[in-house]
């Protein structure tokens, strides 16, 4: 049993990054800065959502308890979400939602791309479904940075300023905690401080072209994964939970 | 930020191998890659294309639709069309 719930927890913390990110980006659908990029981001949002949702199936078989993935996405409770705390953080100007989004692809595309060799035949078929729309994820995003860090004065600024805002966020990603190192030592999980070498490389690659320059790590955020989130994280339920919490069991 | 300065662009998805491209609709970008991204985004969200081309809507030339005249005379040429064989009934429908 204790095994089950080291999974469960894992598993959760993968699924919540992508609904969490998901909700985030989708919060842009219809207020887009053209309609291009509104159906764009919207897409992405999909996405996210849709692995979400393959997680918390999972996830929901693997805790047992006769729940649904609906029951682990709409009545769980902030500490209950283990998302890293950069995908809660505000979509801001079209800059932060480009910052935010390309620092997590460059991650969640080497992320799965190790997930891919974990001992967990469900977690390898959900990332390798996935990783396909993660690299386009990371194609989008990539663009924009250089589109906008190359770009007019104004667009670089806000490019860099964006950088400089999301940048504390970034080491929680590659943190492991002690469920991490049991879940890699299980051979289930995924070595970050890999993760990190090609994170570090893809992120200094697109800086570079994209004339932006890479913040210095100061002091780093942390403890989403732990359940310990940001002021943000209970509006962002508040608005994702309300239909649930409203009226139990409604279905649509 | 605005889109109303970028250029506008015709878009044109292969649906299936075989098939020519066929006009989809239009849409705005900033340069060719950002075009083909945009399209696959707004065209093809529901699985419609194997392949996508894209080119600047100012380089199409087109005719005047005013120009009635212009296809006026084949209008009257109804032997041009291939109507007027006997098809064997051996080689099916064509």
């Amino acid at each position: 049993m204790g095994n089950n719930n080291n999974l469960l927890e894992y598993i959760l913390r993968i699924a919540d990054n992508s609904l969490i990110l998901g909700h985030r980006v989708s919060e842009w659908c219809g207020h887009g800065p053209s309609l291009e990029t509104d159906i764009g981001l919207t897409n992405i949002a999909l996405d996210l959502v849709g692995h979400a949702r393959t997680l918390l199936d999972y996830a929901a078989e693997v805790q047992n308890l006769d729940k649904s993935a609906d029951d682990l996405a709409f009545l769980r409770d902030v500490r209950g979400f283990k998302n890293c705390l950069l995908v809660e953080q505000p979509n801001g100007n079209f800059a932060d939602t480009i910052a935010r989004q390309f620092l997590f692809d460059s991650f969640n595309y080497h992320f799965y791309e190790a997930l891919q060799e974990s001992q967990d035949a469900q977690l390898v078929a959900i990332a390798k479904k996935s990783i396909k729309e993660i690299a386009y994820h990371y194609r989008y995003s990539a663009e924009w940075m250089i589109r906008l860090g190359d770009g007019t004065d104004e667009s670089y600024e806000k490019m860099q300023a964006a950088l400089e805002q999301l940048w504390t966020y970034t080491d929680e990603l590659f943190r492991m905690d002690a469920l991490d190192e049991a879940m890699l030592e299980a051979g289930i999980g995924v070595d970050l401080k890999l993760v990190k070498i090609y994170w570090n490389e893809r992120v200094d690659h697109i800086l570079a072209e994209a004339l932006l320059s890479r913040p210095k790590d100061a002091w780093m955020q942390k403890g989403g994964k732990q359940g310990m989130h940001s002021e943000h994280m209970g509006f962002i339920l508040a608005e994702m939970q309300w239909m649930q919490r409203a009226y139990p069991g409604l279905e649509w | 930020m605005s889109n109303s300065e970028w250029p506008l662009w015709e878009v044109f998805i292969r649906s299936k191998a075989g098939l020519h491209h066929k006009h989809a609709g239009s849409l705005h970008a900033v340069d060719q890659q950002m075009a083909i991204e945009n399209a696959r985004d707004v065209y093809t969200r529901r699985n419609e294309g194997l392949s996508i081309w894209v080119v600047e809507s100012k380089h199409i030339t087109a005719s005047d639709p005013e120009d009635g005249d212009m296809f006026e005379a084949a209008k009257t040429k109804a032997y041009r069309h291939p109507t007027f064989y006997d098809i064997p009934d051996e080689i099916g429908h064509m």
